[in-house]
């Protein structure tokens, strides 16, 4: 290193310059995301990394384990989570940054079966019970869970599909969905974003669930008041908000944005 | 397979070594204790030990968290000397894992010490054996069987847990994603997947191998 650095004095403080820089122009960006924004974020990242040099290094879990590790101080900087209870939880006991949060996505609810033809686009395989089972993810831990019950409440399904036992719960969407693609259940209540194909098509056949039916799934983000990569995270939200690019690549992954 | 899964699969094995090792350090004089001690204690750290059997990993991992967390009781503390907190690190993987794993280490050497018996060991001392010599020489060569399946039981476990390390490290890219979390983030994982199992049985192969050499040299179980 010595003799090197007096051979190349230039190199040296090139060098040197270099190491200052690096960490200004390539920052690493911890992001915890809820499971089921994992695929769409990924597709993201080498997008915000060509356009702001920053490198996204990515935490998925459960919305409810994230937000269990963040209060216990995980090294997170940006917390994007599959509700927006969380998001303002973590607000109210002053773990995020003041006025961080937004909706970076909002849900939508598919009733899907691979079976072609057998969900009509009017969802009235639902009333026909004609299947054995039919898979939501848990209500009480999965927005998309919270949701499907919603809507088999107000079509007054809930109760006597309970009492048929025709009910399987999956520990979270992702869940509900294996059930339903491995054909171990008839149908299953999942969220558009993983049955929407690269090519804008749903394979099998699907009901597109009303809004009116549910509650608008909200998918907030905040950034974590204790990260040392404030600056990054706060490039990275401004993207997520405002970026076309970006914006664009939600919808496509099957979500809708405020913007 | 991408370079991420690498590092996974690469950080899997550095913490199935470390806790292995880390474990066999510790739970061979607990496990002596356990088998050849009078203490009416033993009882009670016998179910101790075999809790993390029952308990639910994420039960586990969230009081782990709790206590190592940057925020949490004895991490807040290590913090303010000025450590690290564990969680969130490879060291708190190691820690989750050594509880996780502590019962398949302690049970099978505990088991082997028992069946070494305190005959062979008498005998080696009226030769005049030291208690180290009697140890090294006696109980562990008789034990061989036992202590070789604790090791592999307890390699083999850490490589697939997955609940507490997703708690208490946070499947953080690079540093405590291993490679079980990584398979979770895949859809289709194949690879790394049939990776993970070529390994494991290439694994238990040799292992199962080397049981049988140990028992046809004439070794007692």
């Amino acid at each position: 290193m010595k003799t090197n650095a007096r051979k190349y004095p230039f190199g040296a403080v090139a060098a040197l310059l270099g190491l200052v820089a690096v960490p200004i122009q390539a920052a690493a960006l911890h992001v915890a995301v809820a499971a089921n924004f994992l695929g769409p974020l990924q597709n993201l990242a080498p997008l915000f990394e060509r356009a702001s040099g920053n490198q996204l290094i990515i935490s998925s879990s459960s919305s409810g384990q994230l937000y269990t590790q963040i209060k216990q101080g995980a090294p997170f900087a940006v917390f994007l989570s599959a509700d927006l209870d969380k998001p303002q939880r973590l607000e109210s006991e002053g773990l995020t940054v003041p006025g961080s949060r937004f909706v970076y996505a909002v849900g939508a609810l598919v009733l899907w079966s691979p079976k072609p033809g057998l969900v009509d686009s009017a969802g009235k395989v639902l009333q026909a019970q004609q299947y054995r089972f039919i898979a939501i993810a848990n209500p009480q831990t999965a927005p998309y869970g919270t949701a499907a019950q919603q809507v088999l409440t107000k079509l007054g399904l809930w109760e006597p599909l309970n009492r048929d036992r025709k009910l399987v719960t999956g520990e979270n969407i992702n869940q509900a969905w294996q059930f339903a693609a491995s054909g171990n259940v008839d149908l299953a209540f999942v969220a558009l974003s993983q049955v929407l194909g690269a090519d804008g098509t749903i394979a099998g056949s699907s009901w597109l669930v009303p809004q009116t039916l549910y509650d608008r799934i909200e998918q907030a983000g905040v950034i974590i008041a204790h990260t040392s990569e404030q600056a990054a995270a706060q490039v990275f939200m401004n993207w997520l908000r405002t970026d076309p690019a970006a914006l664009s690549a939600i919808r496509s992954a099957g979500y809708q944005t405020a913007n | 397979m991408g370079s991420a899964d690498l590092i996974a699969l690469w950080i899997s094995f550095r913490l199935a070594a470390t806790t292995t090792l880390l474990l066999l350090l510790l739970c061979t004089p607990l496990a002596w204790w356990l088998a050849m001690g009078a203490s009416r204690w033993r009882v009670l750290v016998d179910a101790v030990v075999s809790l993390p059997l029952v308990l639910p990993p994420t039960v586990l991992g969230f009081y782990l968290l709790i206590l190592l967390g940057p925020a949490g009781s004895l991490g807040g503390v290590l913090q303010r000397l000025g450590l690290p907190a564990p969680a969130f690190s490879f060291s708190g993987l190691v820690i989750g894992s050594m509880l996780y794993s502590l019962p398949f280490a302690v049970q099978p050497l505990r088991d082997a010490f028992q069946s070494v018996g305190a005959r062979a060991l008498e005998a080696a001392a009226t030769l005049r054996a030291s208690p180290w010599n009697r140890f090294f020489t006696v109980a562990v060569p008789l034990a061989s069987r036992g202590i070789l399946t604790a090791v592999v039981l307890s390699f083999a476990h850490t490589l697939g847990e997955f609940g507490v390390v997703l708690m208490i490290g946070g499947n953080i890219p690079g540093r405590t994603q291993t490679a079980s979390i990584a398979l979770f983030d895949h859809t289709e994982a194949y690879r790394l997947s049939a990776t993970l199992v070529a390994i494991c049985f290439a694994l238990l192969l040799i292992v199962y191998t080397a049981n049988r050499r140990l028992r046809a040299t004439g070794l007692p179980a």
